[in-house]
């Protein structure tokens, strides 16, 4: 399981003021911190922290500090491309591109510069209309972005389909139809794309977040999830998905399963 | 038509373990052995790099052995003294390395002493020039006295020395640490046991890459097929990027393969058996060669008639085929 860790993200205050005010010291902790939690990838998300014009700078800045304290590769979260193409430029190893929808003119955009690049590539599983609700209907979508990884060029196992999870707390409905996207995904090409989902918003607004974070990561995991993006430091949280990876036989069992799983 | 081949892509490799030291390096060795670094399955060089052929070590005790004719009517005298023993493993049958015994610390035997062993050991390593690796005699408490008293005699020859188990790894471990030697970690033919067992190694502070796993084969017809899968699951595991399962492999071949009625008993016994001559060299020869397509790194064998016909095996497959 892919983890890629979620908190260099300008809605949290303390990344938010580190951005605002060119303070590299939050956003390096936070790195270490998700490293040794276990992340595998670190995702990079101005939020609205920054104002659109200033996003490239932002997100040229945040590349370079964050490098200075870790070798993880980065996940480059925006809608705004140029900023993710500012940051591409500075990966010293092949990033992840967060994210595309199924939308032509967004994948004209994107698909050549994930190539460009070497980065691999999120795409969703929506249009200007919105979130589907059922599997069906989002495998249409999964389909439009397999189509254009064929057509650009992007190796298939660098394409990650999220379904896109919604908040369980008022969009219950999703959550099933989301696990069985999961599956369908696998079934659309040879090699396949793998999956990834925004963990943390299964228990958005909700009290018990973790319990309803780890859950549906052991249910994403055994219907084939390859990656989350979620909070690294939830020590339960990793170790569902290290016992997952045991449940699954995808890792060979050992007593010390746990501590070996977040050595990089 | 020409056929394209579907190549795997691997993420990772198994690791590479370098044994023994030249004087440049430390040590009096005149050759030095590198073992694993393998990229891709066994032998499937138009897959990945296999850049590291599969190792014979030769057995040598430090008493004479309790072996049958057929193998001991090809060593003769030599097997009362491990230096002359040792000289004709390495000048006459060409072993790449030399698998010294101490089984003479053994105190329901001999019971030498930890300064005796470490004399023999230094003997040994003066009469040949390659690489060594050193076992004691199966009491733990008394290898852990022993292989301490080597480890530090030998400092700088970079050893291979065995036997670390689940149950008594941390002195031989310190040992390894200290002198600056290599480890055997042996597991009783269970993958997780092995696993973990890395993971307490390598916890002390041992670098990955100087453990060896010993898995406990069984010989032909007594294991070696369970003994197979095990191996090759540690294979996998190294190829999919699992650091605590990426460890080159050594095999018992002639002690287990030896054990067996079909490699001992004359035809008189069994008629359907045939010629027990040949019999006990492809005992030994197919237990060894069964293992090396499950990737194992070095062989320790007996039978100098199995030992050539494994060296021509390992020859013809390391002929590149990509």
């Amino acid at each position: 399981m892919i983890i890629i860790g979620e908190r260099i993200n300008g809605m949290f205050k303390d990344i938010g003021d580190a951005l605002r005010n060119k303070d590299a010291k939050p956003i390096q902790e936070w790195a270490v911190k998700q490293e040794e939690g276990g992340a595998h990838y670190l995702d990079v998300n101005s939020g609205p922290a920054v104002p659109k014009d200033e996003r490239p700078a932002a997100y040229e800045w945040m590349v370079k500090v964050i490098q200075e304290v870790t070798d993880l590769p980065l996940c480059l979260d925006s809608t705004n491309y140029d900023a993710i193409e500012a940051g591409l430029k500075l990966l010293k190893r092949p990033g992840m591109i967060n994210s595309c929808p199924a939308e032509r003119d967004k994948i004209e955009r994107v698909f050549p510069m994930a190539v460009k690049y070497n980065a691999a590539l999120i795409g969703l599983t929506m249009d200007k209309q919105g979130i589907p609700k059922n599997a069906e209907n989002r495998i249409v979508f999964a389909m439009e972005l397999v189509a254009a990884a064929d057509e650009f060029g992007l190796p298939m196992e660098e394409l990650y389909i999220d379904p896109l999870i919604l908040p369980c707390n008022v969009a219950q409905e999703h959550a099933p139809e989301v696990l069985e996207s999961i599956r369908m995904v696998k079934t659309l090409a040879n090699p396949a794309p793998k999956t990834v989902l925004g963990l943390s918003n299964v228990s958005q607004k909700a009290p018990d977040r973790h319990l309803i974070n780890r859950t549906y990561l052991a249910m994403a995991m055994a219907a084939g999830l390859d990656a989350a993006i979620m909070d690294a430091n939830d020590d339960a949280l990793v170790d569902t998905a290290a016992t997952c990876e045991i449940l699954l036989n995808k890792s060979i069992y050992a007593d010390s399963y746990l501590k070996v799983f977040r050595q990089r | 038509m020409a056929v394209a081949l579907v190549k795997e892509k691997f993420s990772s490799s198994v690791g590479e373990v370098v044994i023994g030291a030249t004087a440049a390096e430390g040590g009096t060795r005149t050759s030095v052995i590198k073992v694993g670094g393998d990229a891709t399955l066994p032998f499937l060089h138009f897959e990945g790099k296999i850049e590291n052929r599969a190792v014979i070590a030769m057995e040598v005790n430090d008493v004479p052995p309790a072996w049958n004719d057929i193998i001991k009517s090809q060593y003769g005298d030599v097997l009362n003294d491990p230096v002359a023993w040792a000289k004709k493993c390495v000048e006459e049958f060409k072993a790449d390395m030399i698998y010294l015994k101490l089984i003479g610390a053994n105190p329901e035997g001999e019971n030498r002493s930890p300064e005796e062993c470490a004399k023999v050991v230094k003997d040994v390593l003066a009469a040949v020039g390659v690489p060594l690796i050193v076992v004691g005699c199966e009491d733990a408490e008394k290898d852990n006295e022993v292989l301490a008293a080597v480890a530090e005699a030998a400092a700088g020859e970079n050893l291979l020395i065995g036997i670390a188990e689940q149950d008594n790894y941390k002195s031989i471990t310190a040992a390894a640490m200290v002198h600056k030697h290599n480890v055997i970690a042996r597991s009783p033919l269970d993958i997780n046991i092995c696993k973990q067992l890395n993971i307490l190694i390598s916890e002390m502070g041992l670098p990955l890459n100087r453990i060896v796993i010993d898995p406990m084969i069984g010989g032909l017809g007594y294991g070696l097929e369970y003994a197979y899968s095990i191996m090759e699951r540690a294979r996998l595991g190294a190829l999919g990027n699992d650091k605590m399962l990426s460890m080159p492999m050594i095999c018992t071949v002639g002690f287990e393969a030896n054990r067996a009625k079909e490699a001992n008993a004359p035809e008189a016994e069994f008629p359907g058996w045939g010629d027990l001559h040949d019999r006990a060299i492809l005992w030994e020869t197919l237990t060894a060669t069964t293992l090396l397509q499950a990737g194992a790194s070095i062989l320790l064998m007996r039978n100098p008639a199995a030992v050539k016909l494994v060296q021509e095996n390992i020859a013809d497959l390391m002929v590149a085929n990509s």
